[in-house]
């Protein structure tokens, strides 16, 4: 709880301002502090965070792969859920697959394949395959960004040994500070904007190298990460 | 080893030189994160440039520290969060028993956090009925062994995966595991398994956070096991342990930071999980904690403030610094005698507990320059080094014991297969030499650098070989 008048915390206060010199910020000081939060300008976006269209989704890719994720391209939505059961029979993985009850997502034809057994909601521990959308997808350095909420239980994201994200192309921007002017305006709330509780960078499968240095997937979240990365950008080059 | 004692440097040392398990982890570990940094640098053009940046920004958050705080507290408030401030380690530990109690907690699990470390969270939740479980790997690793972290990102960095072997054939026993695994995979997936009950278990999940953004008034981990996210997911109740000078003004800020953390630390491009959490779980979530507390230590950083030391708030935690230390490889982070090791533990130990008791940290450096090299944030380690060495001389006289600075120093000057990795080493040495002389001779009395010998010659052949074997890869010079 924000205590003001509690002890500890004009004792840290006080203490902070002793060792800098000086009184709390006037007035003014603040609105110009507040003004550098205001306007959140980005420091330093390395060349590789800019780009266009195709050159940022081949970017985005590349990094994906390179942080031990597997990208399949497939030309519309409508080939998702047989590009989903192509990738868990070619692995051997489980056909029961919990899905993100995200509208987008659940109003595929799963119906189609009728090998895959879904269900929708937060992980249970028995889960073996989730199948998640993403908020958006970082080429940098090939990282995704999912945001918690009903449609998306971010138990999802770390509990099932597998992870299967069904990502548009059109989501794919170049640098991080692009999700965050995109996060601000979807969530929008009044004048600022409402965080949703969790936002997952998530790049590649979970991994570990706490055991003599030597790197294995799967240390506690997914072993393996694959991406269904939809092209529909067609025209946009 | 005396583990958490400083004083104990010099015995701790001496016993580390002649273990050959710990030569060959820490082998492991210079020709793996070394030649990895420095690849993953060199793909970034900017990287330089980042560090500028960086640094700039860290000191305008320093210099404004109050401001950013008040923010996150109240952002993080706004969203549900309870913020707890503490000036001591018994605050926090106390704030973080008082939470647990709420709940009646049996069992709390914890993501790697180097603040529960420092306030000794561990042991006091023990004493006081909780069962604190460990869930990064070598935390875990380390937590079955008993040891405190021997490195800031990889605590267990000093055990061979023999010796880990070991320790799951006994600990695993009453887990039904009675076959000794030797594969790593088979190994990660056994503690894996045995890991992930204790998740659901679990009353209260306690991480640290890398950054608190004032902004969102939300804190963010840096993981890749993806253990902290389990660890604060499925708990009713999320504890962030940590430290003030973790708030960042934006998330643009924070972003600025992690261009630099993963690959200061083990030349990932990113790590696998960045996670931002603010507040409690909302009502139409389907899944997340109950409560979201963070407890904000204070404990000797707003005195570092101002001062000369203020540089080593900048910190990221990479571990870059103890990564290239020639001194930390040869003697393993346990002989620091503390929980913050190699060059930053070095400055940062004295900064938080005074001199007096950890007056031979300081010394237990060549001043190569190394970290300073590779330190994303542009600390300034070297000097730091050298103020809290004549901090540590000054008054009445120096005890004969402290010839160990120089000594320790002066082993690494007798072996020119050390200092034939560059020239550039040896210049420094010799720069620092010709500034210092003045000062080392009347501290130890002319030529006293050079017959220093107090320390035991190791077996140099393996040490040796580890820097052939670096070379021989291409690795970072
Ligand atoms: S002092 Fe620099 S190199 Fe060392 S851990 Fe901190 S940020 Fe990394």
């Amino acid at each position: 709880m924000a205590r003001r008048g509690d002890p500890g915390r004009e004792a840290i206060f006080a203490a902070i301002r002793q060792s800098l010199g000086r009184p709390a910020h006037s007035a003014e000081a603040r609105r110009e502090l507040d003004d550098h939060i205001g306007k959140h300008r980005a420091n330093l976006i390395p060349q590789r965070g800019k780009g266009d269209g195709k050159e940022l989704v081949d970017r985005f890719r590349a990094m994906a792969e390179a942080a031990a994720c597997t990208v399949r391209t497939v030309a519309a939505e409508a080939e998702v859920p047989g590009a989903v059961a192509d990738y868990l029979r070619e692995n051997n993985l489980s056909t029961r697959i919990t899905l993100a009850p995200d509208s987008w997502l659940s109003g595929l034809d799963w119906a189609s394949q009728p090998m895959l057994e879904t269900r929708g909601g937060p992980a249970r521990n028995e889960d073996e395959v989730a199948v998640t959308p993403a908020f958006a997808a970082v080429a940098e350095t090939g990282t995704l960004v999912a945001l918690s909420g009903p449609d998306h239980p971010t138990t999802l994201n770390f509990m099932p040994a597998s992870h299967v994200v069904a990502l548009r192309a059109s989501q794919v921007v170049g640098a991080y500070e692009e999700v965050w002017q995109q996060l601000r305006k979807a969530t929008k709330k009044g004048r600022g904007f409402a965080m949703p509780r969790a936002v997952n960078m998530i790049t590649g499968p979970s991994r570990t190298a706490d055991i003599a240095l030597t790197i294995q997937l799967g240390a506690h979240g997914p072993r393996d990460l694959h991406i269904v990365l939809i092209d529909d950008q067609a025209g946009q080059e | 080893m005396e583990f958490m004692n400083p004083g104990a440097f010099k015995a701790n040392a001496r016993e580390a030189l002649t273990d050959e398990n710990l030569r060959s982890a820490m082998g492991q570990l210079a020709a793996g994160f070394v030649p990895l940094r420095q690849a993953a640098v060199d793909r970034l053009p900017e990287f330089d440039l980042l560090r500028e940046r960086a640094r700039e920004l860290k000191d305008h958050i320093l210099a404004n520290l109050d401001f950013y705080l008040e923010r996150f507290e109240r952002n993080c408030t706004a969203a549900g969060g309870q913020v707890h401030w503490c000036a001591t380690a018994e605050d926090a530990r106390q704030a973080v028993l008082a939470i647990c109690r709420t709940v009646d907690a049996k069992t709390a699990t914890k993501g790697k956090s180097m603040i529960a470390e420092e306030i000794g969270l561990n042991p006091f939740l023990e004493n006081h009925g909780i069962e604190p479980v460990e869930t990064d790997l070598g935390e875990y690793i380390i937590q079955l062994a008993d040891e405190p972290p021997s490195h800031i990102i990889g605590p267990a960095v000093h055990k061979t995966k023999d010796q880990v072997s070991d320790l799951f054939l006994h600990h695993h026993r009453k887990h039904g595991r009675t076959e000794r695994q030797t594969e790593p995979a088979k190994m990660v997936a056994e503690a894996r398994e045995i890991l992930r009950q204790r998740y659901l278990d679990a009353d209260v999940g306690i991480t640290g956070a890398n950054y608190l953004i004032a902004e969102t008034g939300s804190s963010v981990i840096v993981t890749n096991e993806g253990n902290g996210d389990l660890t604060q997911t499925l708990p009713k109740i999320h504890i962030v342990v940590t430290s003030l000078e973790k708030v960042v003004p934006t998330l643009e800020d924070m972003t600025t930071f992690l261009r630099l953390l993963a690959r200061s630390a083990t030349g990932q491009e990113f790590s696998a999980y960045t996670t931002i959490s603010t507040g409690p779980r909302r009502p139409d979530d389907p899944d997340g904690p109950g409560e979201f507390h963070v407890v904000i230590l204070d404990n000797g950083r707003s005195a570092m403030l101002g001062g000369e030391v203020q540089d080593m708030l900048r910190c990221i935690r990479c571990g870059a610094c103890m990564n290239h230390c020639p001194v930390y490889h040869s003697v393993g982070g346990h002989s620091y005698g503390a929980v913050y090791v190699g060059p930053m533990g070095a400055v940062l130990t004295p900064s938080l507990l005074g001199i007096a008791e950890t007056r031979h940290l300081p010394c237990a450096s060549m001043l190569c320059g190394r970290c300073e090299e590779v330190c994303p944030m542009q600390i300034p380690l070297p000097r730091l080094l050298r103020h809290w060495r004549e901090r540590a001389f000054e008054g009445d006289g120096v005890p004969a014991a402290e010839r160990w600075g120089l000594s320790i120093w002066a082993w690494f000057a007798r072996r020119p297969w050390l200092y034939g990795q560059g020239a550039r080493l040896a210049v420094r040495l010799l720069r620092y030499l010709g500034r210092e002389r003045g000062r080392l001779g009347k501290l130890w009395g002319a030529g006293g650098w050079t017959d220093g010998r107090d320390l035991p010659a190791p077996e140099g052949r393996t040490f040796q070989e580890l820097w052939r074997q670096r070379r021989g890869k291409g690795g970072a010079a």
